[in-house]
């Protein structure tokens, strides 16, 4: 149930983009057109669900204060906390390609459509913010996968949105300084005041 | 190979002008360029992230500004002069892990001698690794310039990302707050009544200014984006 509710606050209320502003650099670059738009919104749940939980049990087992002591009583005062950001970005950096060559080997149509905005994912806000508010909120391993699942989930539904509006903007007269990224920006903030008609929703 | 015909062009220069001074002309445009015409937020839409995240105050957005100018510069620095040993297919792992050092030497700085400030700048600290303005300005510039250039690059764009989020941040703490680094300004010019806008403080204020800060820069310069 805890896991539940994780997810539906990672999706609308904590959705990454409009409160945290995280992977804002693909949001806005591949957000042109529906179909890339989801490709690069189904990677983004992917990688998330996996390198999330992932770096928790490193977190756990490696670099939290004294989680060495199964090393024995020596090992129990070593804190590794300042390698977090170097272990985390290599982790992620490692399970993309890793996904990348799963992906490539098993499924060729997949790898088709995903295959060009894996790379891209090793260097997206999203992935790394969500590996470190789940440093900071102490969740559960359960709680943590949850969590990736989610807040990809809130990615994924920002990034398909926008994409579906900006595909009908094409046809209107926008002023020449707004185009693009002006509008967009406008557009994002009315998306975000729309989601926050979600706080307070508990299951 | 790029690289090579890049610096047998700058030999050539450099025997007709053996010395170029300390900061020519070519050197001052390498920082002023990014300052306006080509704006690492709002051309480029580069760094988007962490412009938006830390600017509800001013005091956080000019650490986070002075955060990001340190980075880029020392890692335009570091790769640019290793630039010649690292195999082009490990380039990407290679950068990150320099960024990340450097990130963290910022992040333990903090810690150690700007506690409550590391609180509040919280994960978007460790989120500079991201910042796609490193990643971008070490592929585009310092994999293929001389060291020397590559600090005026890192410095020019980090100039360039430090002003607008200034600016975001002017106007959010304002609008929202009714300060200017935590000075009560309207309280002090007798305004105690002035209407705080709650959005200000919110995401969506930031969405907005920086919205409109792009349209009136962009209005500026001239720069028309194509659909």
């Amino acid at each position: 149930m805890e896991a539940l509710n994780i997810i539906i606050r990672g999706i609308f209320i904590d959705n990454m983009i409009f409160t945290y502003f995280l992977g804002m650099c693909s949001f806005l670059a591949v957000s042109k057109k529906v179909s890339t738009a989801f490709g690069l919104g189904m990677a983004v749940i992917f990688v998330l669900t996996i390198t999330v939980p992932i770096n928790w049990l490193i977190q756990e087992n490696i670099l939290k204060e004294g989680a060495l002591a199964w090393m024995g009583g020596a090992y129990e005062v070593i804190d590794l906390t300042f390698m977090q950001f170097i272990v985390f970005i290599a982790v992620i950096a490692a399970m993309v390609q890793l996904v990348e060559m799963v992906i490539e080997k098993a499924s060729p149509a997949l790898y088709g459509s995903l295959g060009i905005f894996l790379p891209l994912i090793a260097v997206n806000c999203a992935i790394l913010g969500s590996s470190l508010f789940m440093v900071q909120r102490d969740y559960t391993l359960v709680e943590a996968t949850a969590y990736g699942f989610g807040s990809g989930s809130g990615f994924f539904l920002a990034i398909i949105a926008l994409a579906a509006i900006r595909e009908k903007l094409k046809y209107s007269n926008v002023p020449d300084g707004l185009r693009g990224l002006g509008l967009t920006m406008l557009i994002t903030g009315l998306m975000g005041l729309a989601f926050k008609s979600f706080i307070g929703v508990v299951i | 190979m790029s690289t090579e015909t890049l610096e047998q062009e700058q030999a050539v220069v450099a025997v007709k002008e053996p010395r170029e001074p300390l900061l020519s002309k070519r050197r001052k445009k390498i920082v002023t360029d990014p300052l306006v015409d080509d704006n690492p937020i709002t051309v480029q839409v580069l760094g988007i992230c962490s412009a938006l995240a830390v600017t509800i105050k001013m005091e956080p957005t000019l650490t986070m500004a002075i955060a990001v100018t340190f980075v880029i510069v020392f890692s335009n620095l570091i790769v640019s002069l290793i630039r010649n040993f690292v195999p082009n297919r490990i380039r990407i792992i290679v950068q990150l892990a320099i960024i990340a050092t450097l990130v963290t030497l910022v992040s333990e700085l903090l810690k150690a001698y700007y506690y409550d400030m590391f609180k509040v700048l919280g994960a978007y600290v460790g989120l500079i690794i991201t910042n796609c303005i490193v990643m971008g300005r070490l592929e585009a510039y310092a994999m293929a310039n001389k060291p020397y250039d590559s600090i005026f690059d890192g410095l020019g764009s980090g100039f360039g990302y430090a002003w607008i989020i200034l600016v975001v941040a002017f106007f959010r703490e304002l609008l929202g707050s009714g300060s200017f680094f935590d000075f009560k300004i309207f309280d002090a010019i007798g305004w105690s009544s002035f209407p705080t806008n709650g959005l200000m403080v919110d995401s969506i204020g930031a969405f907005m200014i920086l919205g409109i800060l792009i349209w009136v820069q962009r209005h500026k310069t001239g720069y028309v984006e194509s659909h």
